[in-house]
């Protein structure tokens, strides 16, 4: 997932969901979506952004965002080995596997 | 018997030896097996493992082991690992996943010797209120065969409503126990978040995720939530506290509140609400208990459910991206290409809510995007939760309508997602600001249960908790049941 501090602040405005671009969209979150599933999910898509927008309005000049309830932050432990590993055990989900690898199509020719 | 039966009675009657764990949980099992084809409260029924601790239960007691939670039924919504056992999260994405450990609240309950009968239906990865999401099929309201019980914790609801268990456990990312238990006439407790551990708790919105019970009644969840509730070195963001009220709760029961409370009243959660005559009596109730009420202003409250489904999609979008066909969850048949494994496996695998989700949170994470939604969300995030802050500071509790509406119908709000989303209307601000808050009956529209809120100050779950025992020991509607599922 991409981030940008490059981009407009958050007083700018981008296309509120104009001609979102699914495709784009579903290639970047690896969705393989057909024809149909793709215009269905634009227009839902279309309407839900045009939900969120109506936040746009409130004034947040001096405001600290807030990404954790609490402005809790993530605890640190120490670097202690605390499980031991035990891939049989793990790899019973695995749609494939061999020798403790797990097997994808060929990458590399 | 069961069906009149609650955690605390059942817990009674087992310390007098009026009946034993094994027979409780056999009963457990025979009512699902009778009732829930018409439900489809339940997606694994665990039979086998159910009767070894139930029987296990019986022998520690017999040796003397008197702990109030010691042999009592209740079931897990499956969305928190249990090892050796299937947990889908609703998904065929997880269909065939047998996890490999147990959730720190799967393990707490175990240890507490309580004995888990199943797994509850849900929508899938917690995304919806109607439990109509679920690979697994829609759940039906016991109230009325032909409506939603509300989501995402549905299964666990209709369960608990029915009289099938005494108590679930649910998960709440943005009312997801409220409001089912609310649609369903009982009463549901989401903790402040970091009182439960997150561990093995499959993630949707992890900043926004919180585990908590639903039972039938308050004095219920508070055992309920002394068994689940802890610091947990295993998930980052539990909260590290030691409430001697948590403690005491267990062998005691809710202690009488010190005072009476004064309760604020947010002038934008009654703007709208349909709920407005089941709460007036619940206000005249209180009132005559002694608490006095007052009007409070929460301002931001209108941006709450923008600024949730900003924040809650853009982290689902990050945490369901582990889903990849690869090292466990579905896989596409054939893949052409580690890419088309990917696109296929994870297209096959969700449902249409999950995957709009997904993509909401890609489109609001996305270059030229980001500051303009995800950014600016979180600081709203801030407005609304100093808007509680500044709202706590005059008044002990809130109390405000807990959904829009009661109970709707099945495929009513199916086809328009922005309207199911105004679902969460008034319990989204909380979950945004991490604060506890419950849903207990207080009436009914249309023959429907409906439910009112009590939202508290972080970590005072005991002052929600205190206020809805009180309310439960004057009133009658969280004893009201369903009649007989047809």
């Amino acid at each position: 997932m991409t981030s940008n501090t490059n981009t407009p602040s958050d007083d700018s405005t981008p296309t509120s969901g104009d001609g979102i671009d699914v495709a784009h969209l579903s290639a970047l979150a690896r969705l393989a979506l057909n024809a149909e599933a793709t215009s269905e999910v634009a227009s839902d898509l279309q309407s839900i952004v045009t939900l969120i927008d109506a936040m746009r309005t409130v004034d947040t000049e001096g405001v600290e965002p807030l990404s954790h309830p609490f402005d809790g932050t993530a605890r640190l432990r120490a670097d202690e080995v605390t499980e031991h590993p035990d891939p049989e055990h793990f790899q019973r989900n695995a749609p494939a596997t061999s020798d403790q690898y797990y097997l994808v199509p060929r990458v590399v020719e | 018997m069961n069906d009149v039966f609650s955690l605390r009675e059942m817990s009674r009657a087992l310390a007098d030896g009026q009946v034993s764990s094994l027979e409780l949980t056999q009963d457990h099992l025979a009512r699902v097996k009778e009732v829930d084809s018409r439900l489809n409260s339940f997606i694994t029924l665990t039979e086998e493992t159910a009767i070894a601790h139930a029987t296990a239960a019986d022998t520690l007691r017999g040796q003397g082991d008197k702990r109030p939670t010691l042999g009592l039924p209740m079931a897990h919504k499956d969305i928190f690992c249990t090892e050796g056992t299937l947990t889908t999260a609703g998904s065929k994405m997880l269909s065939n996943f047998v996890a490999p450990y147990d959730a720190t609240v799967v393990t707490k309950m175990a240890d507490a010797g309580m004995v888990s009968v199943g797994k509850t239906n849900m929508d899938e990865f917690a995304m919806g209120s109607s439990n109509e999401n679920s690979y697994f099929g829609p759940v039906t309201n016991p109230w009325d065969t032909d409506r939603v019980p509300g989501g995402s914790s549905g299964g666990s609801a209709a369960a608990v409503a029915a009289g099938l268990v005494a108590g679930a456990t649910g998960t709440d990312t943005g009312g997801s126990i409220r409001q089912p238990a609310a649609l369903c006439g009982i009463t549901g407790l989401k903790p402040t978040y970091g009182r439960v551990s997150r561990f093995g708790m499959i993630a949707f919105a992890s900043s926004l995720d919180q585990a908590g019970p639903m039972t039938r009644n308050a004095e219920d969840a508070a055992l309920m939530l002394s068994v689940m509730a802890g610091f947990d070195p295993k998930d980052s963001t539990s909260a590290n506290r030691d409430d001697a009220w948590l403690a005491d709760v267990l062998h005691h029961g809710i202690a009488e509140l010190e005072r009476p409370a004064v309760i604020g009243l947010p002038d934008q959660y009654y703007e709208n609400s349909g709920n407005q005559e089941s709460l007036a009596e619940a206000r005249q109730e209180l009132e005559k208990l002694g608490h006095t009420f007052k009007s409070v202003s929460l301002p931001h409250t209108d941006a709450a459910i923008p600024v949730y489904y900003v924040l809650a999609s853009a982290e689902a979008s990050t945490n369901l991206s582990r889903y990849d066909g690869v090292r466990y969850g579905h896989r596409c048949e054939n893949p052409t290409s580690l890419q088309d494994l990917y696109e296929r496996s994870r297209e096959e695998g969700f449902g249409d809510e999950v995957k709009r989700r997904i993509l909401t949170g890609t489109y609001t994470l996305s270059v030229g995007y980001f500051d303009a939604y995800y950014l600016k969300a979180q600081k709203i995030r801030r407005l609304i939760a100093q808007d509680f802050d500044k709202a706590f500071a005059d008044v002990d509790l809130l109390l405000t309508p807990t959904s829009p509406t009661p109970a709707f119908h099945k495929g009513q709000l199916t086809d328009d997602p922005v309207a199911m989303y105004q679902q969460d209307l008034y319990t989204v601000p909380t979950s945004l600001a991490g604060l506890p808050a419950m849903s207990i009956p207080c009436g009914f529209s249309q023959g429907l249960p409906m439910g009112m809120q009590l939202i508290a100050p972080a970590f005072r779950e005991d002052l929600a908790l205190g206020l809805a025992a009180q309310f439960q020991r004057h009133t009658d509607w969280h004893l009201k049941r369903p009649g007989e599922i047809n």
